[in-house]
């Protein structure tokens, strides 16, 4: 699906993307914890959302902004959202998450719920100021909360170097009070692992936890960026050649005999298939109802609001030639 | 339109002796009593409290009232919340020995540590903290010192839960949060101690900016604010904590946002403000109505300054054809730039002279000059002067 929807934007038929690559093995988290868990991403955890259950089809609508959207349009594509999944919809400022999901764990815990809260963050958020307001609050307080800092070596053009003199996340997490690991992140068992293990750490001594996985962000940053202009190329296709989460989990998966190249072949053809059946219905969908520019700010639209929906509406009206709503579904 | 008369007998007439802050509420001026410790808009007989018509349904019920000052009534509604609603917790610095104005006093005794605690000293940790509990359905009612020291908690009011339901598409929301955050001049707060930040946050889409001049205004503005389902900043004069007593109804009600309340009905002026202003406002029409005889003012308390009850407010300016706005915060680009021009959008016709701005300067809030910063009674008055004789 990166794949696709990566060249997707390339072609100019969706504004935004951001790819997975070489971080596949976060996957591990999702097996690791229970649905009721709720997550706070940052925007590269997807694999979250495949593993619970989200279609490819609810992806590629957000990204494309359809009628179908749950978030109704108004985010840049992998803004992923969902309330069934118990997954706290992505917004673009970085480690804001990190304090909320110290203060949904609390919420947990006084109700009784046996749950954490899992908070993703790559470890250039981790120098926001609310990466330390959220884990200190996290310890004091009590929050059964798993802290899951993907080290990547990059913030956009960023390195590790320029980011933290320190040794990396995990140090931090001892000066907090918190139990703290550091895990090879290409590996998806080490990952599941220490994720379960900080799962039964969380929920039931209350407590939360500090997981940093090393690894390295092989995909540009975005399809805003171009990471040749500030790394190796070498660098990066040895480190996708040498240590790929995938293709390790592959040659495990070879050796125990469940799976095999057929198997590779037949399941890429169909992710292929589906990814672009879903594509192409998207393509073809209605954005969401214009009514929706207005709704969602309140609960309920206040009458500033309505008043410049109505100034709006005659604008649509008296200028159709530049405000065409064609692509736009009906309220 | 005032008759010729008035305007000819409008003059700033014999000024007296000393003249203080509003705070220590010293009778000085033109026999003006000032402060809010004479002010005829506290409740301080039961009946009256109950008199207004957006309490008349509790005078049926709960006719019970108590004596209470600002910050009594504020720790009676959160004990009220935290009574009436499981879920409900409260929280920031130092909150749980009762609060550094006593708000919370006797609520960690009341309903255990868990529900009423202290988080470490950082607030845009206490403004995400809140969002996490409120986005998971819980109601959580955050303090924040003093509203000079919401700051770094923008980013996570601004763009985190002001936007939290339209980005979502209302899978989420934060509606379970109230942040409280005592404001405004006090006077020796300095640079720090005084602020009054609602300009900053009234142009946030998505947030509720609201503030309560008295007792039962806030106890009523309070659980109606902790109640909304959209995350609500709370601005407390904290001047009024102890200053501003009245009887409040003991019983659960609320007074609705988004309405301003006329408190005094006029036919010449239009004088508008909220919190502690409305006591300095409430002087200078004195002051006006004693010097210009004849002179009447409306006076109107916006209490919700974010949506703001633009009808209210039109209205009463398309009667009167002239419009005092007054707050502390400083006026280029303050909450009175936004009235002023949605009042000449809706009343241009009805305008009789240009609407009048009484503002802080547009200085950082200053210790030993407060007395000369302050839209003061005398340059509220000055300003009713100007619109009345334009």
């Amino acid at each position: 699906m990166d794949g696709i929807l990566y060249e997707a934007q390339r072609q100019g038929r969706i504004s935004f993307y951001m790819t997975h690559y070489g971080e596949e093995a976060m996957m591990a988290t999702a097996a690791a914890v229970q649905p009721e868990d709720v997550v706070f991403g940052q925007y590269r955890e997807a694999f979250m959302l495949v593993y619970r259950g989200f279609t490819i089809d609810e992806m590629v609508n957000q990204c494309f902004s359809t009628d179908l959207d749950y978030g109704k349009g108004r985010q840049m594509p992998i803004h992923y959202g969902s309330k069934k999944l118990n997954f706290q919809t992505i917004s673009s400022p970085l480690g804001t998450q990190i304090p909320q999901a110290a203060g949904a764990a609390y919420a947990l815990k006084l109700s009784g719920q046996q749950a954490c809260t899992l908070c993703f963050f790559g470890e250039g958020a981790a120098s926001e100021g609310d990466f330390h307001a959220g884990l200190n609050m996290a310890a004091t307080l009590g929050c059964p909360t798993i802290f899951f800092c993907r080290n990547n070596g990059f913030a956009i053009s960023t390195p590790s170097s320029e980011q933290y003199k320190g040794d990396g996340i995990a140090s931090r997490g001892v000066g907090y009070g918190i139990d703290t690991i550091r895990v090879d992140g290409n590996d998806v068992w080490a990952v599941y692992n220490a994720t379960k293990a900080a799962r039964r750490i969380a929920v039931e001594e209350n407590k939360p936890v500090l997981i940093e996985a090393m690894t390295y962000r092989i995909g540009h940053h975005s399809t805003s960026d171009d990471s040749t202009k500030y790394r190796d190329r070498k660098e990066v296709e040895e480190r996708a050649q040498f240590d790929n989460p995938i293709t390790r989990l592959r040659r495990y998966l070879e050796n125990k005999n469940l799976w095999d190249q057929e198997k590779e072949d037949s399941w890429r053809k169909d992710v292929r298939k589906e990814v672009l059946t879903s594509f192409a219905a998207a393509e073809k969908r209605k954005k969401p109802s214009l009514q929706h520019l207005f709704t969602d700010v309140y609960d309920e639209i206040p009458a500033n609001l309505r008043e410049q929906q109505r100034e709006l509406e005659r604008l649509i009206k008296q200028y159709p030639e530049y405000y065409s709503t064609e692509e736009f579904a009906s309220s | 339109m005032l008759s010729k008369s008035i305007q000819q007998t409008c003059r700033l007439a014999p000024l007296l002796t000393k003249c203080r802050g509003y705070a220590t509420g010293a009778p000085s001026l033109s026999g003006i009593q000032q402060g809010v410790a004479h002010s005829k808009l506290l409740k301080r007989a039961p009946e009256d409290a109950l008199r207004s018509p957006e309490l008349a349904h509790l005078s049926a019920t709960h006719s019970e009232t108590k004596k209470m000052n600002l910050f009594q009534a504020v720790n009676d509604a959160m004990s009220i919340a935290l009574t009436t609603d499981d879920t409900a917790v409260v929280f920031g610095e130092d909150v749980s020995f009762g609060g550094v104005f006593r708000a919370t006093s006797g609520l960690a005794e009341q309903f255990g540590k868990d529900r009423v605690f202290n988080t470490p000293l950082t607030e845009q940790g206490i403004a995400g903290f809140a969002i996490g509990m409120a986005s998971v359905g819980h109601t959580a009612i955050a303090e924040i010192q003093f509203a000079d020291y919401i700051y770094p908690a923008f980013d996570q009011l601004v763009n985190e839960a002001a936007k939290f339901r339209y980005r979502s598409g209302n899978l989420f929301n934060v509606g379970g949060m109230t942040i409280r955050a005592p404001c405004s001049a006090v006077g020796h707060g300095g640079h720090y101690h005084s602020q009054s930040p609602e300009g900053f946050f009234a142009h946030v889409p998505g947030l509720k900016v609201v503030t309560p001049r008295s007792p039962i205004q806030a106890k009523g503005l309070l659980l109606a604010s902790i109640r909304d389902r959209n995350p609500v900043v709370f601005f407390e004069p904290k001047c009024l904590y102890r200053a501003a007593v009245e009887e409040v109804p003991v019983g659960d009600f609320e007074l609705p946002l988004g309405k301003a309340e006329i408190l005094k009905k006029g036919t010449d002026v239009t004088v508008l403000g909220y919190g502690a202003q409305i006591y300095t406002l409430e002087n200078a029409i004195q002051l006006a109505e004693r010097e210009m005889p004849g002179l009447s003012c409306e006076l109107i308390d916006l209490r919700s300054i974010l949506p703001w009850d633009i009808e209210t407010v039109v209205e009463s300016v398309k009667k009167t054809g002239r419009l005092v706005i007054a707050h502390e915060a400083p006026k280029t680009a303050g909450v009175g730039a936004e009235i002023a021009s949605t009042v000449m959008e809706h009343c241009f016709l009805n305008l009789e002279a240009p609407i009048q701005r009484v503002c802080g300067w547009d200085t950082p809030f200053p210790l030993a000059f407060e007395k000369f910063y302050m839209p003061s009674m005398i340059r509220c008055f000055d300003a009713i002067k100007n619109a009345v004789n334009y």
